[in-house]
């Protein structure tokens, strides 16, 4: 195979890998903190795609035309909506079902993933079809050979790359990040220190939701498309990436999300079936991977969860 | 107090029809249509579905047909399980006489044994696989659309006509897609086009960079694409994405505005075919149009609006005929014969299939499907890619 073929198949590859890495780690910081799933994630994404894509309607109607204006104000809006949404999520449905058995979470949040989507389906004019979602950025190319380096796609991967860094560094170098650790490795003994349990958990829910925000309008950028049932799977495979990766480590669910989208190309290049079997080959092998280490490629240590 | 006018108009109306001698109310029929009114095909669906109302209501307003006709719409959401569902529900109805049935080809294609099953005779308004007729001797099924045979033989003697040597198909793993792949493989290789590469895809795939990267290195003259208009429009966008120059084909199931809405400037050049005539240039295509426009529905008729209206016409005119009983009608569509209508005369063969000689080349130029010989590209004003 010739390099520059190799080098496109990497480069679509890490441009799938940012998307659902930034899915994953949302997925791995609420386990974090809180020891629940999530499951309405992927909706989550779907909305923020859906708040981008009003913000840009909202905007061309008031005759906001500069690019850079409308991208930063469509990412901002996705982000801080769904910050808000997110933190909503934890106050009102995970907090309340603390003492509840964990399977109630994950039966509630199931339930809050179809409300959020047929929410959409319903209203959003013509929420049932596929939404065109608009080409913001510039799309310059450069050809090197086979390969083609777009300016766009760059400019979402080092974005998306960017935000993913951004996070890690607010749970690793910040005083709001060490409460975070405190409160995912003893909730209690953190409680204990003084600091304030649920201010934390609404404030993770928010950071790991605004990062789903900016995936969605990542996605809806990339694709130039968005449906209202795109969370569905996204929300499965963030899962699987972060599960694959270790639940509750943020290395973990980056490096699920690049295996993931790793194994989805290899599965449409590489076999010789239908690229339609692409997902099976894909969660085929992350059954495997997870038989030979149940807790993850990267296993958490109960002194470094987060 | 709206809802008070209306009623005590209807109270005014239905004395007054009590009272006037001799003007007996007509007696009311239900015909069923069923097409994908949500989803990425919904605007076909939606074209269909008020192309058929239109039929209904010009026939509703003529004084001296013997019945009234209520059309039931149905979603089959262009998937095959929901599909059997509404068609069970309409066989189910025997208040329900005939139906308009389905534009995507795996829906028709599953529901044939249910309205077998129920008796219901059905008029198929947009679905071109073959087999929705040819594939069982079902009296029951009967097609107004001609079929995928004679798209792709008429696709791949045009496309080899311009030139072009070397192919790359993408179809999806339906049956309607598969259908496709093996008639234009067939066709294209008869008349001297090389095949190099055949991919099939999932019917709501998102990402297709991987396979179109593959396409890249093949480097092939034209991409064929057998497939409804969602992953058409998805492939031909991220054909742009990793810089693909290949010249982008594909069938009737693409030909639709909102593959140009979606796409915007990158339609452009793109060719597809449709069974039939252009409905502009038909006989009755004016008077269609025209009526379509005066009714002032909210989506346009798209491809496959004027078969939807024939089919609906048809069913109407029989049940006329030989009055509301599935039985009869069956058996006189199976007679219908040199039937007068807007896509020109109707004929159907032993298997219920209207015998449509034409096919007619399209080309999106400047945000519009036009036809083949009135492009700037047949002319040679302008160039598709390849420089062909």
């Amino acid at each position: 195979m010739d390099a520059g073929v190799l080098a496109q198949y990497v480069f679509n590859g890490v441009m799938l890998g940012v998307i659902y890495a930034m899915v994953a780690v949302g997925f791995t910081l609420f386990f974090g903190v809180l020891d629940v799933i999530q499951f309405a994630h992927g909706d989550v994404v779907m909305a923020g795609a859906f708040v981008g894509l009003a913000t840009y309607v909202a905007l061309h109607v008031l005759g906001v035309a500069a690019p850079a204006v409308v991208v930063f104000a469509v990412a901002c809006a996705a982000g801080l909506g769904m910050a808000l949404v997110g933190a909503v999520i934890a106050r009102w449905l995970i907090l309340p079902l603390r003492a509840a058995p964990a399977f109630n979470t994950l039966l509630v949040t199931l339930m809050l993933g179809s409300i959020l989507r047929e929410l959409v389906r319903l209203f959003y004019p013509n929420g049932s079809n596929p939404q065109p979602f608009p080409r913001l950025l510039p799309s310059a190319s450069v050809n090197l050979g086979h390969f083609t380096l777009r300016l766009d796609t760059t400019i979402l991967i080092i974005a998306g790359l960017v935000m993913i860094v951004a996070v890690n560094l607010v749970v690793r170098r910040t005083r709001l990040g060490l409460a975070i650790r405190a409160v995912a490795q003893d909730s209690e003994t953190a409680r204990v220190m003084g600091i304030d349990f649920e201010r934390v958990v609404l404030v993770t829910f928010a950071i790991g939701s605004a990062l789903a925000g900016f995936a969605g309008v990542v996605y809806g950028l990339y694709y130039n498309e968005v449906n209202f049932d795109i969370g569905l799977l996204l929300g499965v495979i963030g899962f699987s990436a972060a599960v694959v990766g270790g639940l509750g480590s943020i290395y973990g669910a980056i490096l699920g999300g690049f295996l993931f989208a790793a194994l989805q190309t290899v599965g449409s290049v590489a076999l010789p079936v239908s690229s339609a079997y692409n997902n099976v080959f894909a969660f085929a092998v992350v059954i495997v991977l997870m038989t030979w280490k149940p807790t993850g490629l990267i296993a958490e240590r109960a002194s470094e969860r987060v | 107090m709206q809802r008070y006018l209306s009623f005590a108009c209807a109270l005014v109306l239905a004395c007054a029809t009590l009272l006037a001698p001799g003007a007996d109310a007509k007696e009311t029929v239900k015909i069923v249509f069923i097409g994908p009114l949500t989803g990425g095909n919904a605007a076909l669906g939606l074209g269909g579905r008020n192309s058929a109302d239109l039929a209904v209501q010009l026939h509703n307003a003529d004084a001296k047909a013997k019945y009234t006709f209520d059309l039931v719409k149905y979603d089959d959401q262009c998937k095959p399980d929901i599909g059997v569902q509404v068609a069970t529900k309409a066989g189910a109805d025997s208040s329900i006489i005939a139906g308009i049935t389905h534009y995507c080809s795996a829906v028709a294609i599953a529901t044939v044994d249910t309205y077998h099953k129920f008796g219901l005779p059905v008029i198929v308004w947009g679905a071109v696989l073959p087999a929705i007729t040819y594939g069982n001797d079902y009296p029951e099924i009967h097609r107004v659309n001609g079929t995928m045979i004679n798209q792709n033989e008429v696709n791949a003697k045009l496309v080899t006509g311009l030139g072009y040597k070397t192919w790359v198909i993408i179809h999806d793993t339906t049956d309607y897609g598969k259908g496709h792949d093996e008639y234009f493989t067939k066709y294209l290789t008869q008349d001297g086009g090389k095949v190099l590469a055949d991919f099939g895809v999932g019917a709501d795939q998102q990402d297709f960079t991987a396979i179109l990267t593959k396409v890249k290195e093949l480097n092939p003259d034209v991409v064929y694409f057998g497939g409804l208009t969602p992953i058409g429009v998805r492939l031909r966008s991220q054909m742009d994405k990793l810089g693909i120059k290949s010249q982008f084909e594909g069938t009737s199931g693409i030909v639709s505005d909102s593959y140009i809405q979606a796409l915007g400037p990158l339609a452009e050049g793109t060719i597809a075919f449709i069974d039939g005539a252009p409905i502009e240039k038909l006989p009755g295509g004016k008077f269609f149009l025209e009526q379509y426009a005066a009714h002032k529905y909210a989506e346009p008729p798209e491809a496959y609006g004027a078969y939807a209206f024939v089919a609906a016409n048809l069913v109407m005119d029989t049940i006329e005929k030989v009055g509301p009983n599935r039985k009869a009608v069956t058996a006189a569509l199976a007679a219908t014969k040199d039937y007068p209508s807007i896509v020109g005369p109707v004929t159907f063969d032993a298997h219920g299939q209207n015998i449509v000689p034409i096919v007619t080349a399209y080309v999106v130029q400047d945000g519009k499907w036009v036809v083949w010989q009135d492009s700037d590209y047949a002319k040679g004003k302008r160039k598709l890619a390849g420089g062909k």
